[in-house]
């Protein structure tokens, strides 16, 4: 415990995982800091997925310690426990839910109490209200929020999802692929959005994209069949001769 | 605090359905019981129960709408809860026999002294009482549907294994009923009532009073289900429906979620099979049948699933066609019931009331675009150019 820097927010350590014999993960270890921008490349198979799967509490760890805020121990809790310690997940596909409003997706979002019977008797609070506002303005979803997120074009959901990341107010935000299938145009937009939301909170975003993660500019940590390839800024890390050829050179 | 989850922001169509049940309620009985017999308007003793019966079913098909509809547990088992609730209404009626039964022994039934048995079993006590009856009505199925939920949403049986194994359910407590040591009655079930709180099961004042019941018991569960499903948790609900994991790494425990509403469902159903056994007269295994609850599901689609107003229109119609049926083709009524299933899947799979809300979204929302669509072509004809403008705020989303 000693060793483990307190000021980190997300500490993995040895992390391995392995499926029917395949290692997913193999001894997988890096350190998000409080408030910090990180990006993670890798080819297909490099375990980014499985690495937030475990950081989620999807998927529990073979060997290794994950902890979150320096010493809680992600590994023992669960799925909701862990979104409510404040770790937001955004899924490759977006997924948000199809039969409720905008306003009804970003309500739900919002970081209260998620009992049975706090919800069975909740009100909507004009604090609530305006947070709701503030965020559907943020993602720039006011005029829809009327509509069915059904309805609503795939790069408008992928936004309406990060709406209701950050409604749910995390320290922690895992992005995976938010640009894929996306215009250029919002691609240069999302990217504007989410150095703003690095602002106050850690974000992790997952992404194939070079030229997004050129745009983002930040420390990039690059994966390859489980564990660390190499790390350093995007020059960096592509001018590395493994990266070329686990990765960039395919 | 309860008052105002239960009686605010309920939607129009509800509170028309709900008043248009009350209006039953009363207008049944009262034409049953006051207009001479012969006339027009009045309802026949024998109809009485059998609409009574078809509110039973409907309350059981709006109890598997909160589950199904809402969220998306496909129970394949709850008419093994509704018979349950059957069952401790009937034991209740059963004691009340007394010593008037064929042996007239005052403290066993029937079945038990052809048994050969001494003494009532330990879990036949307090079932003299309505009020234990009663509370056993929602107690029995409300602690199987907890226990069962427990330990099959925690462990995340979903979707085709869950409907699966809530069918085993009914199916071994079928088979259960039929032992004649359960001490239930064994397959002959319970029958032969003679009172229900002093007042004669067959006296068609107190038939009409239980129709009434029936109706008041629906109304009020469709206030309940309409108020859980209009909260914050009714869209939870319908989040873990439709996209269960983000619902969970939002930081919703989806298995509390789901183990409520599978409780609160299960009660409604016990009170559905409480109310249907002093109108029909018996309770037996039958009743556990998986066929039923795969029955309740038809209904629920026809009608239109996720619509609460739907199920209740569905048990009612599918049920009248039943009645009617089995009458005139009794051999044919199983075909028939297939035929309407697989034509509800493949031409309204919204159910009768889902399409016509559908219908009636649609043509407001061409109401809408008639309306832009006038506004820019009287624009267009008075000043060209600022027309466009017209059209601006629906291009700008």
């Amino acid at each position: 415990m000693d060793e483990k820097p307190s000021k980190s927010l997300l500490y993995l350590d040895g992390v391995s995982v392995s499926f029917d014999g395949f290692k997913a993960l193999n001894s997988l270890s890096f350190v998000v800091d409080p408030g910090e921008l990180r990006a993670i490349i890798g080819p297909n198979g490099a375990g980014k997925t499985t690495m937030m799967d475990i950081i989620t509490g999807k998927t529990r760890p073979d060997t290794g310690q994950v902890f979150f805020n320096g010493d809680i121990d992600l590994t023992k809790r669960d799925e909701a426990e862990i979104a409510q310690l404040g770790i937001g997940r955004k899924f490759q596909k977006p997924t948000v839910f199809e039969s409720h409003t905008v306003w009804d997706n970003i309500e739900l979002a919002l970081n209260r109490n998620r009992g049975v019977f706090s919800t069975l008797f909740y009100r909507l609070s004009p604090t609530d209200k305006a947070r709701i506002e503030e965020i559907l303005e943020t993602v720039r979803m006011t005029a829809r929020k009327d509509d069915l997120a059904a309805n609503l074009s795939h790069g408008q959901k992928q936004w309406l999802e990060i709406g209701m990341l950050l409604a749910q107010e995390p320290k922690l935000l895992l992005v995976d692929e938010p640009v894929a299938g996306m215009t250029d145009a919002e691609t240069a937009e999302t990217a504007i959005l989410l150095k703003e939301i690095a602002k106050t909170r850690s974000v992790v975003v997952v992404e194939h994209d070079m030229g997004f993660i050129r745009d983002l500019g930040v420390k990039v940590t690059c994966l390859a069949e489980g564990s660390v390839l190499a790390e350093g800024s995007i020059d960096f890390v592509s001018n590395d001769p493994k990266v070329i050829e686990n990765y960039l050179g395919r | 605090m309860i008052a105002q989850m239960l009686f605010s922001r309920h939607e129009k169509k509800t509170v028309w359905a709900i008043g248009l049940i009350l209006l039953v309620a009363a207008l049944v009985p009262l034409s049953n019981l006051l207009i001479p017999d012969g006339n027009f308007l009045h309802v026949p003793d024998h109809l009485v129960p059998l609409l009574g019966k078809y509110l039973c079913y409907a309350l059981l098909a709006l109890a598997l709408d909160l589950v199904w509809g809402y969220c998306g547990i496909l129970s394949l088992g709850h008419g093994a809860f509704f018979a349950l609730g059957g069952y401790a209404m009937g034991m209740y009626l059963m004691r009340q026999i007394g010593d008037r039964g064929v042996y007239a022994n005052p403290l066993l039934p029937d079945f038990m002294v052809f048994l050969n048995w001494n003494e009532l079993p330990w879990y036949w006590y307090g079932f003299n009482h309505f009020a234990f009856a009663a509370l056993m009505v929602f107690l029995v199925p409300g602690i199987l549907a907890f226990v069962f939920g427990w330990f099959a949403f925690r462990s995340r049986v979903t979707g085709v294994y869950l409907s699966i194994i809530t069918q085993a359910m009914t199916y071994a407590l079928l088979l259960a009923f039929f032992r004649n040591e359960m001490g239930f009655g064994g397959n002959n079930g319970l029958t032969d009532f003679k009172e229900i709180l002093g007042y004669n099961v067959q006296a068609s004042g107190t038939r009409a009073t239980l129709f009434a019941a029936t109706a008041i018991a629906l109304a009020l569960a469709l206030l309940l289900s309409s108020a859980i499903v209009r909260s914050k948790y009714g869209k939870v609900l319908v989040g873990v429906r439709d996209a269960e994991s983000r619902t969970r790494f939002l930081g919703y425990r989806v298995e509390n979620m789901k183990l409520f509403i599978f409780t609160v469902s299960a009660m409604m159903a016990g009170v559905a099979g409480a109310l249907y056994v002093p109108q029909v007269g018996i309770i037996n295994p039958g009743e556990f049948a998986p066929a039923n609850s795969i029955e309740v599901v038809i209904w629920t689609a026809v009608g239109g699933r996720g619509t609460l107003i739907g199920p209740i229109i569905g048990a009612v119609l599918v049920n009248f066609g039943k009645s009617i049926f089995t009458a005139a083709f009794p051999e044919f009524w199983l075909f028939a019931l297939g035929a309407l299933f697989v034509a509800t899947t493949l031409f309204l799979p919204k159910g009768v009331v889902g399409t016509v809300q559908q219908y009636l979204a649609r043509r407001q929302e061409q109401k809408k675009a008639d309306a832009i669509e006038k506004a820019y072509q009287e624009k267009a004809s008075a000043k060209p150019d600022a027309a466009l403008a017209t059209l601006e705020p629906q291009a700008a989303e």
